[in-house]
């Protein structure tokens, strides 16, 4: 065959690109595929295609959609988390003579997967899906503004997902580190097809965030029920709404810094070269202008998430509502005034260093004060030790001595000695583990009786707890001391034995944490048997205060059969303590948003976009590109988008819920 | 008793009822190199984590132990305990609580500001260790740095000499490093004597320190910066006056010359490549390194940014194309630069081979991932530096 015509139709795919060499790889894809099988048989079996396409895929309801970026974050911890233990592996075992069982090569493709995953498409997925799923219902709004593009986002996000699963299987991934650095990451340096599977990863999901920023940032402003001004906002709502303001605010930034990578390796400009006026400082400059707000836009949903938890456990008001908004709203602002701290060491004058060492350390001020409101929201409190709740304890404890690790490593000359260590790898995991993560674990045990109507099993919830929160230290406590004994980060191999001790000590941390999702699994598992006996009839097992508690459990695809009307912050506890009396009559149709299979087929055609130009397959990427063009063109004519629940059925699903409440009281309920 | 490897006897230790205690044994057994420094700079870098620790230490075991007191305290099950479910605000608390973080970070910034400058590393060592001030008239040592793919390049212009992966100073007299890299960024790290600042290519950094303690220390690459990333380290010696002029001697008395046909060759990405020395090194090299122009017939950057300021257009006319400098209409500087991939005809879009799978003819590839003849990036054999050795070893392989 001619070659010629062979790399027009393959680009630069051939077989070679396939790891058939590689026992790890082949085995992983069998497991896959054997695995991938036996779940499309299951589902072929039980005829469950038309039930998964018609109420999950192509849905616009916010709770599914929220529950799907759940799924697919679960999901992706697992891979994610399966890349951690590799690393932790070969740091164990490689030293002296040994080198390891991955090569440089596969070593790096890992570490800058298990970053790339995790921060992309784990703890984003994690809090988007959270607050798709309770801001509509905290806000007595029936969806989000706009629903069929949320479904849309979170099938980009997917997208995102499946192009990075991809490179596991065709060709490779990048070697560059999470953030991809150029000269490294530009053509001269990298080449293969890596660095285009990140770019095209990334763009793709970026698409996804950065609409679901909009969506929501509209949906709070807009949506709110009546009476509910600013200031009655829920906590959760507010730091949701300075999430998505930083994603929309920050995200173009990715988009644009990538965009401009791109341009590098595909058009040969010298944006990042070392060549030709280009500067590679910049890219530094630009990605941590998205990176450093990336972080917030990370926590701030969980410190939501921790404020709600507290204030509901401790049976109280949440202490200083006003102060927890201002300090959310002052971290927002204050987080675009830091990024340089994240390169204090690449030659900037001692002037702008101190500046921005000091702004960082600035913004430990409302995170203190925050830590502090959950504190004396505690105070003369009646604590019950739910899960959430245990969650939210160790948060404080684990997440304050990130917080000062943070802020010391703001201190410029102190981070000249531990830029770039285990000390900072440390640091990083302490708060997004100990943060994010953790406030997912709690929102996900506090907010699952309202998505399915039974609570999580507190068995396997405590077992989870306990390995999370003693296996992180295990884990990243030996590296805070291997950082301050100098050791650097993605080394694969090392010569001194006196520090294997240290990464074997880890590595058994890393194991204690991969019970801990085991555990998790398994407390979902247990949890989804033993549902009947789990059951909550009442829609409110934990005594909450905010409006997603007024409701059934699950809430009904309208949400509230009529809008709430707000009186007071905590406008539940508010609306039980004045005797609210659920209305049972006079309903009207409702009118809702239609399914859409557009934002699915759209995804589906992006990545076969991201796969013409990952591996110069032209054709492909154009045909795909004006394909993705013309379906959204076609889609915008759709005029039959909105329907009406009629009112009888309104009527029949609030009447199931007035025989439920009229059970005996305490029925599988915490209460 | 026996002599045990450490992992061995830790594990010994570990099955001991005391294990975790036997744990924090182990802290002061291990060599915290950056917490026990050997230079001046380092120490002071030192005593700054150590002073913030402290500072903020006063709010951080308050809260952790207030957060303890306060979930135990206020539990469910504790009857005796007031319960006010309105308690939501006060003016006070609420003061206290802005402001106690607040003072801690005025303290803390104004150390940090202050230290900042006197810890900037383009600042010039003014003492050699607490209450040892710099004699007038002493002339730092001036270390020209490299990083290369990879492995570290060090030229001593004003004695000529260079090495690779070996670094050697006198204790007790300031050391000006100027560093740059050759293909993509790295960090130049010397834990023990000062802190890490980057080296980047067509750029120099800056970094002064001093070294107060002989000994041999562990020099580093802490940027990641491509598959030999790992074994891109060296040993910087730290010897007197008298060991550093016995060490000169000997690099001096090699047969070998860096010039910038070796440079090139030396250039070429190789790992674990063990220490060269380089009797002569060519005038000006270093500055053609940073400009990027060593290659011959290649112009240099600041010549062109000469050229560019000189004769780059006026950029006050409103004539187009007369605005910035032309800086992008010039040739590449360096190497022949990678074409856009929208660029290629389609013969030359190459391949994008798995490329962990074995590399070279006869290497085990996956079958062996540890093995050394898989690392077929060690495209430089040191001896090829020595020209008769070239000849010599050529013939060899004839």
């Amino acid at each position: 065959m001619d070659p010629t015509f062979l790399k027009t139709i393959f680009g630069r795919l051939t077989i070679d690109s396939l790891p058939i060499h590689e026992p790890i790889v082949v085995a992983t894809f069998v497991a896959v595929v054997i695995g991938g099988i036996g779940v499309l048989g299951l589902l072929t079996y039980f005829k469950l295609w038309g039930y998964l396409w018609k109420e999950w895929f192509t849905s616009v309801d916010h709770k599914k959609v929220g529950i799907m970026y759940m799924v697919l974050a679960i999901v992706m911890l697992l891979r994610g988390f399966a890349d951690a233990i590799m690393m932790r592996g070969q740091q164990a075992m490689a030293f002296g003579a040994n080198e390891g069982y991955l090569n440089a090569h596969h070593y790096d493709q890992v570490f800058t997967a298990h970053g790339v995953i995790m921060i992309f498409f784990v703890a984003m997925p994690l809090v988007t899906g959270l607050m798709n799923y309770v801001i509509p219902l905290q806000i007595g709004a029936r969806d989000v503004s706009f629903p069929y593009l949320n479904n849309f986002s979170f099938w980009m996000t997917a997208a995102g997902a499946v192009i990075i699963m991809m490179s596991l299987f065709i060709g490779e991934f990048a070697r560059t580190g999470w953030l991809a650095f150029p000269p490294l990451s530009g053509l001269d340096y990298s080449p293969d097809v890596g660095v285009d599977y990140y770019i095209w990863a990334l763009q793709v999901a970026g698409v996804g965030t950065t609409l679901s920023g909009i969506n929501l940032v509209v949906t709070i402003i807009k949506m709110r029920a009546p009476g509910m001004t600013m200031m009655k906002l829920p906590v959760f709502c507010w730091t949701s709404l300075c999430t998505n303001i930083l994603i929309v605010a920050s995200f173009p930034v990715l988009t644009a810094t990538l965009v401009l990578l791109s341009l590098d390796r595909y058009v040969g400009t010298n944006f990042f070269t070392n060549q030709a006026g280009g500067n590679p400082m910049m890219y530094f400059n630009l990605i941590w202008i998205w990176g450093h707000p990336e972080v917030y836009i990370l926590i701030l949903p969980a410190f939501g998430i921790f404020s709600e938890v507290t204030s509901t456990f401790s049976g109280k008001r949440l202490f200083g509502y006003t102060s927890m908004v201002y300090a959310t709203v002052v971290i927002t602002i204050l987080s675009y005034l830091v990024w340089l701290h994240h390169f204090f060491t690449m030659g900037s004058g001692a002037s702008v260093n101190s500046f921005f060492g000091i702004t960082t350390m600035v913004i430990s001020i409302p995170t203190g004060a925050k830590i502090f409101n959950w504190l004396f929201t505690m105070y003369r409190g009646k604590i019950r030790f739910e899960l959430p709740m245990m969650w939210t304890i160790s948060f404080m404890l684990t997440f304050t001595v990130g917080g000062m690790t943070g802020v010391l490593l703001a201190v410029p000359p102190a981070d000249f000695v531990l830029h770039n260590s285990l000390f900072l790898v440390a640091h990083f995991h302490n708060v997004i583990i100990g943060g994010v993560l953790f406030g997912a674990f709690a929102g996900i045990n506090y907010w699952w009786p309202k998505a399915f109507g039974y609570t999580l099993d507190k068995k396997w919830g405590l077992v989870s707890f306990w390995c999370w929160s003693i296996g992180f230290w295990v884990a990243f406590g030996p590296l805070y001391v291997l950082g301050l004994m100098g050791i650097t980060r993605r080394l694969r191999h090392f010569d001194d034995p006196s520090l294997q001790i240290w990464f074997i000590i880890a590595a058994i941390g890393a194991a204690i944490i991969a019970v801990g999702i085991g555990a998790f699994l398994m407390q979902i598992f247990v949890s989804v048997r033993n549902r009947e006996a789990l059951r909550d009839t009442t829609g409110d097992p934990w005594g909450g205060r905010t409006m997603e508690w007024s409701t059934s459990s699950p809430p009904p695809h309208y949400n509230f059969a009529f809008t709430p009307v707000v009186h007071d912050l905590d406008a539940w506890s508010d609306m039980k303590a004045r005797g609210y009396e659920r209305p049972v009559e006079g309903y009207r149709p409702i009118h809702m948003p239609k399914s859409t299979g557009t934002g699915v087929i759209l995804a589906g055609i992006s990545i076969a976009f991201a796969f013409g130009m990952i591996w110069y397959i032209w054709w492909l990427a154009a045909i795909s590109f004006a394909a993705i063009v013309g379906v959204s063109i076609f889609h915008s004519f759709n005029y039959d988008r909105d329907y009406y629940i009629p009112a009888d059925e309104v009527l029949h699903e609030e009447g199931e819920r007035t025989r439920l409440l009229a059970l005996p009281a305490g029925v599988g309920s915490h209460n | 008793m026996p002599h045990l490897p450490p992992v061995a006897s830790a594990a010994r230790v570990l099955k001991g009822r005391w294990a975790p205690l036997a744990l924090l044994a182990l802290l002061p057994g291990c060599n915290m190199v950056v917490m026990n420094p050997s230079g001046d700079v380092a120490l002071q870098q030192r005593d700054l984590i150590l002073i913030s620790v402290g500072l903020m230490l006063l709010i951080v075991i308050p809260v952790m132990v207030a957060t303890v007191v306060f979930a135990w305290r206020y539990r469910a099950g504790n009857k005796d305990a007031a319960y006010d479910p309105d308690f939501d605000h006060s003016t006070m608390l609420e003061l206290g609580i802005w402001s106690a973080p607040l003072l801690i970070i005025i303290f803390l910034g104004a150390v940090t500001w202050s230290s900042t400058h006197l810890l900037d590393p383009y600042r010039p060592i003014d003492r050699l260790k607490a209450g040892q001030p710099l004699k007038a008239g002493v002339k730092p040592l001036e270390v020209q740095v490299v990083a290369l793919d990879w492995k570290w390049l060090f030229i001593y212009p004003e004695l000529g000499i260079a090495t690779v992966n070996e670094l050697a100073a006198p204790v007790d007299r300031p050391i000006t490093f100027r560093i740059t890299a050759s293909s993509v960024m790295n960090s130049f790290y010397i834990p023990a004597l000062a802190g890490q600042i980057y080296a980047m290519p067509g750029m120099e950094t800056k970094l002064h320190a001093v070294l107060n303690e002989p000994g041999t220390f562990d020099g580093i690459a802490a940027h990641y910066s491509g598959a030999g990333f790992s074994d891109m380290k060296f040993k910087m010696l730290g010897m007197d006056q008298s060991g550093f002029a016995q060490w000169v001697e000997r690099v001096k008395a090699d047969p070998r010359r860096l010039d910038a046909s070796i440079y090139t060759r030396l250039e070429k990405p190789t790992e674990k490549v063990p220490v060269i020395r380089f009797a002569t090194v060519e005038d000006g090299l270093f500055g053609k390194i940073v400009n990027r122009c060593v290659e011959p017939g290649k112009p240099c950057m600041s010549d062109m940014m000469g050229h560019d300021r000189r004769g780059g257009g006026d950029p006050h006319s409103m004539r187009p194309g007369s605005g910035s400098p032309p800086v992008n209409d010039a040739a590449p500087m360096h190497g022949d630069k990678a074409e856009g991939a929208l660029l290629k005809d389609p013969g030359e879009k190459g391949t994008s081979p798995h490329q962990s799978k074995e590399r070279l003819p006869g290497s085990p590839g996956n079958a062996a991932p540890g093995n050394e003849r898989n690392r077929d990036m060690t495209a430089l054999d040191p001896r090829s530096t020595i020209p008769h050795a070239r000849a010599a070893g050529a013939a060899d392989r004839a």
